[in-house]
């Protein structure tokens, strides 16, 4: 598979008649983004787009932090006037918001898009320019919908926005249309994301990789990304509906002409419940990639691992209706729902099973990555207990819509999802940055983090238990909730110090962390057998996989296959099961068409929230956008089979 | 079927656990004060019972794996899986998926048990009272056959002790939540749809309920007062609430009364016996016997109702009360007539 003699440079190949410095240069220039402002806008390269994937919900994780600081300081002592019921109102509904759409869903996704083609061992993601649209589509979502609220036309009916109290009858005016057509931005981004990830991890694979050596990580992704794909459109079609009710006076909620409140409650949940495994698979992806280094083996029972992934992922959409035990249930539709619920505790138990006895076989290193994920299991099982005894009906009736279901599901989206995400901050930011986060001011962070997240929730239960309901924005000082309140509220302040100390923390490592080198943690996955930060190229050459942890597996250096082309982004296509090498397949070049496209998309879902006309006119300009995108390319290389007969 | 009493319940008798014993209240699932409130405690204390043991297993188990430090690595070494230990730790998993699926069974089947018995406490029924949530307040019949002996009153349930009731549960605008920890949990109220819910009282008191579902600007202040009184007492709170409203006693209250006929307040208020009978807001017609005003936002008491005729959106923003504008002059005679209304 070697270059052939007399041939043009488009056709030169990687291998031992290349030298390795001309190699990685001609990689560099093939692969590279270009300088300045315009590389930036057009770069299709998933480091890049992951990067600032990440960094988008981050800010946006910020946001909904200062979103819930606000909440709490209304809610630290009863009768209290800070804010009003309307700017509560908005500053629960934002927070929900926020958090679930624009911060958890897309920063795992992010994560994914940086990692999992690293993992694999290839070049780029699948449908390169696809993932630049999906970050600038969720980009001009979440600034609408930040720039609504700002201008008091945020959301205002909560995350789950029921009808009918969202309908067009008891929510005039425009803040509830923004919110689903957010709905309908993110989604669109996500669903991008989640086939790009099942196509990456389908075929890219390096050879060698089958499916039984695919790392866990990875496989969280590839679970995670078809539940996006049979998620999403549940919540895409209730939230089209929506806003058909209120710009075009469908009635699919109105009981009063035969629509149904109770449908929004069930399309919604069948997304929602999902959406809460959507999160959390990634997190436990991170997890096991954590422990495998700091315990210094690979994770125990990796085939209990990923059966338990997949049964999570089919259990989760089992489950949707004990969001609903209270809407008055036939009992052998909730009886159903409480075994299965509670089902899901087995696949859960199992994979903690296994990473406790992954740490009790082996010598935990104890650095801030394993210690985010020792503050992960302490957490995350007492709230998916709390989600047990939510699952009994009569136990659920006291307890829904309660604090206790606040405390419970912070329980799990914090410590199931956040503290496994900051683990994972520290974890790969030396393969992102080159430098290393630093370790003392990571301790003050998880410290302050873990005691204060514990003020600040536990109380809930008591809370919730003392009769205090959701979604209030003031209490009765004669109930006694105001101490507790108040504890929750000093907890919230130790979260928001512990956050800030990361982003100073990030802020000095990035200037003077310690540098890294490829593999700081001595880990066993594939991206760390690139240069931290990788090149734009990933690998100069892609890696042969002889086993679950590749550098592990090899003392020596890892194997390698030749033959892509330099002069031209090729990547390698695999088959599915073995990964054996099938087709050298072009990778597309830095591009404007998925910007200019995420802008017409734009103008298009914002031109909608005002008048239903924006879905003519605004095919128009998207219609030029996708022309640009998919206006065929000269192409010098076909794709061709990788075995030459 | 019969239950033993819970072992928290009655004052006196609370468990010696602290934390919990300052959670009785007049809102607190703590202190259940009825036959399905005891019920779904009895099951939260099996699950919290289940949970706890297995909480302290998990907690312990990683305390011994992060303790262990039992094999030395090298700097950057790597610990081989040995073949012995892994099949004892895939044992360990076998035991403890065993052990995850036994105890959800008996969670499944406490849950289901108690589920039953909630079941056998409904469907009989000595007294009917139909609630209907409004944003953001609750309307509250009795219904009778025959319409005169029916009676109209809002944001209060009375309850006779030991008998049981049905609630009728319906929605007049969006979706509400009645929940009264105290003596059950919670039902919806879904425009479009008759829910009910069963409730038994088994101790006398006066407890809170707030609605659970969000529901607006005032989801806050959508509170009830529910008093359950002996069976007598509870017969003679009827008598008294199927009185019209007394006629006004002196001048000042024929005063106050002709204000309140001839203001907007008749536009949405009724007062059986007088020539307001609307009943878009709550009725009024014994609105001085009554525990609180706004829908549990405030104490009844004639200083608070002042303050809320005179602006009621400072107290309840949003809510659907308009400013009516009364002068202070009238307002003394507005409000005396009205606390004439026992």
């Amino acid at each position: 598979m070697g270059p052939r003699d007399g041939v043009s440079s488009s056709e030169l190949r990687d291998g031992p008649s290349l030298g390795e410095e001309d190699t990685m240069r001609r990689l560099e220039r093939t692969w590279g983004t270009p300088p300045g402002l315009w590389g930036w806008l057009t770069t299709v390269d998933h480091k890049r787009i992951g990067r600032r994937y990440i960094a988008t919900g981050f800010v946006f994780f910020l946001v909904g932090g200062v979103l819930a600081l606000l909440m709490r300081l209304q809610l630290a002592q009863p009768e209290n006037t800070l804010v009003g019921p309307d700017r509560y109102n908005q500053l629960f509904s934002m927070h929900g918001t926020t958090m679930m759409f624009l911060f958890a869903v897309p920063i795992m996704e992010a994560m994914a898009v940086y990692l999992v083609p690293l993992m694999v061992g290839t070049r780029n993601i699948a449908f390169p320019r696809l993932n630049a649209f999906s970050y600038w589509v969720y980009l001009f979502g979440g600034v609408m919908i930040v720039v609504a609220f700002l201008m008091n036309t945020g959301p205002e009916t909560g995350w789950f926005s029921y009808v009918p109290l969202a309908g067009p009858e008891y929510s005039p005016g425009k803040r509830t249309d923004f919110w689903a057509q957010m709905i309908t931005f993110t989604e669109v981004a996500a669903l991008a994301v989640a086939v790009e990830i099942i196509v990456t991890v389908f075929k890219m694979r390096a050879p060698g990789m089958g499916l039984n050596r695919v790392p866990l990580f990875v496989w969280s992704m590839l679970v995670t990304s078809f539940m996006v794909i049979f998620a999403m459109p549940a919540v895409m079609l209730a939230s089209s509906f929506l806003i058909m009710d209120r710009l075009v006076s469908t009635q699919f909620f109105n009981p009063a002409e035969g629509g149904d409140p109770l449908l929004w409650q069930h399309l919604f949940w069948f997304f929602g419940h999902p959406e809460v495994y959507i999160i959390f698979l990634p997190a436990l992806g991170m997890v096991s990639s954590i422990v495998a280094a700091m315990a210094r083996r690979p994770v125990f029972g990796h085939v209990p691992m990923v059966l338990a992934l997949v049964a999570t992922a089919f259990l989760g959409f089992g489950l949707w209706v004990h969001h609903m035990f209270a809407t008055g249930l036939p009992h052998l539709a909730s009886g159903y729902f409480t075994a299965a619920s509670m089902m899901i505790a087995i696949p859960s138990g199992i994979q903690i099973f296994c990473w406790i006895a992954t740490l009790w076989d082996g010598r935990p290193q104890w650095t801030v990555p394993l210690l985010f994920v020792v503050g992960f299991v302490v957490i995350f099982v007492l709230g998916g207990l709390t989600g047990v005894m939510q699952a009994s009906v009569p136990f659920d009736l006291q307890v829904h819509d309660s604090y206790f279901v606040v405390a419970h599901f912070h329980y799990v989206l914090i410590g199931g999802a956040v503290f496994p995400l900051f683990g994972a901050f520290y974890f790969w930011f030396p393969k992102i940055t080159g430098r290393m986060l630093g370790e003392r001011l990571g301790r003050w962070n998880f410290w302050l983090f873990f005691i204060g997240f514990n003020v600040a929730f536990f109380p809930m239960h008591l809370l919730g238990m003392m009769g205090m309901p959701r979604r209030v924005y003031t209490y009765p000082a004669e109930l006694g909730w105001a101490d507790l309140n108040l504890t929750a509220t000093l907890g919230a302040l130790l979260v928001a110090a512990s956050v800030a100390l990361f982003l100073v923390n990030v802020l000095v490592s990035l200037r003077a962390g310690r540098i890294a080198g490829p593999n700081p943690w001595n880990a066993g996955t594939l991206e760390w057998a690139t240069a931290s930060p990788p090149p734009s190229y990933n690998f100069a050459h892609i890696p042969v996989v002889e086993g679950l942890e590749p550098l592990w597996d090899k003392a020596g250096p890892l194997g390698m296959v030749h033959g892509l082309r330099v002069e031209e982004r090729e990547v390698l296509l695999t088959t599915v099961l073995d990964a054996h090498p099938d087709l050298r397949e072009p990778s597309p070049r830095s591009t404007i068409w998925p910007l200019l496209s995420a802008l017409a998309v734009t103008v298009l879902f914002i031109g909608s929230i005002f008048t239903p006309w924006a879905l003519v006119w605004g095919a128009v300009p998207l219609a030029v956008g996708l022309v640009g995108w998919f206006w065929p390319k000269r192409r010098h290389v076909p794709p061709e089979p990788v075995v030459e007969s | 079927m019969r239950w033993p009493p819970a072992p928290w319940g009655r004052k006196g008798r609370v468990l010696p656990i602290l934390v919990l014993a300052a959670c009785s209240g007049p809102q607190s699932m703590l202190d259940p004060a009825g036959g399905q409130a005891a019920r779904i405690g009895v099951m939260g204390w099996i699950l919290l019972a289940g949970c706890a043991f297995v909480y302290a297993v998990v907690l312990l188990w990683l305390l011994w794996a992060l303790a262990r430090r039992h094999r030395w690595v090298e700097p950057g070494g790597v610990l081989p899986p040995q073949a012995g230990v892994e099949r004892r730790l895939t044992n360990g998993l076998v035991a403890w998926v065993v052990g995850t699926v036994l105890i959800l069974f008996a969670f499944v089947a406490a849950s289901y048990a108690v589920d039953k018995s909630l079941t056998h406490l409904a469907n009989r029924e000595e007294v009917v009272v139909e609630v209907e949530g409004k944003q953001w307040w609750w309307t509250v019949r009795y219904p009778d056959d025959d319409p005169s002996r029916s009676i109209t009153t809002a944001n209060e349930i009375h309850l006779p002790v030991g008998v049981p009731v049905r609630v009728k549960l319906k929605a007049a605008d969006v979706i509400h939540s009645l929940w009264i920890p105290n003596l059950h949990g919670k039902m919806d109220l879904i425009p479009g749809r008759d829910n009910e819910l069963f409730l038994t009282a088994d101790r006398e008191g006066i407890f809170r309920g707030q609605c659970a579902e969000f529901c607006g600007l005032q989801h806050a202040h959508m509170a009830l007062d529910v008093i359950v009184h002996s069976r007598a007492a509870f017969d003679a709170w009827k008598e008294a609430q199927l009185a019209p409203a007394p006629a006004p006693a002196d001048e000042a209250l024929a005063r106050g009364q002709a204000l309140f006929l001839t203001s907007a307040c008749t536009m949405c208020h009724g007062i059986r016996g007088t020539p307001a009978s609307a009943s878009v807001a709550p009725d009024l017609t014994h609105l001085a016997s009554r525990r609180s005003i706004a829908a549990g936002a405030l104490p009844y008491n004639r200083g608070n109702l002042a303050g809320w005729i005179a602006d009621p959106q400072r107290i309840k923003p949003g809510n659907h009360m308009p400013l009516v504008g009364v002068p202070p002059s009238d307002l003394q005679a507005l409000v005396a007539y009205l606390d004439s209304l026992k």
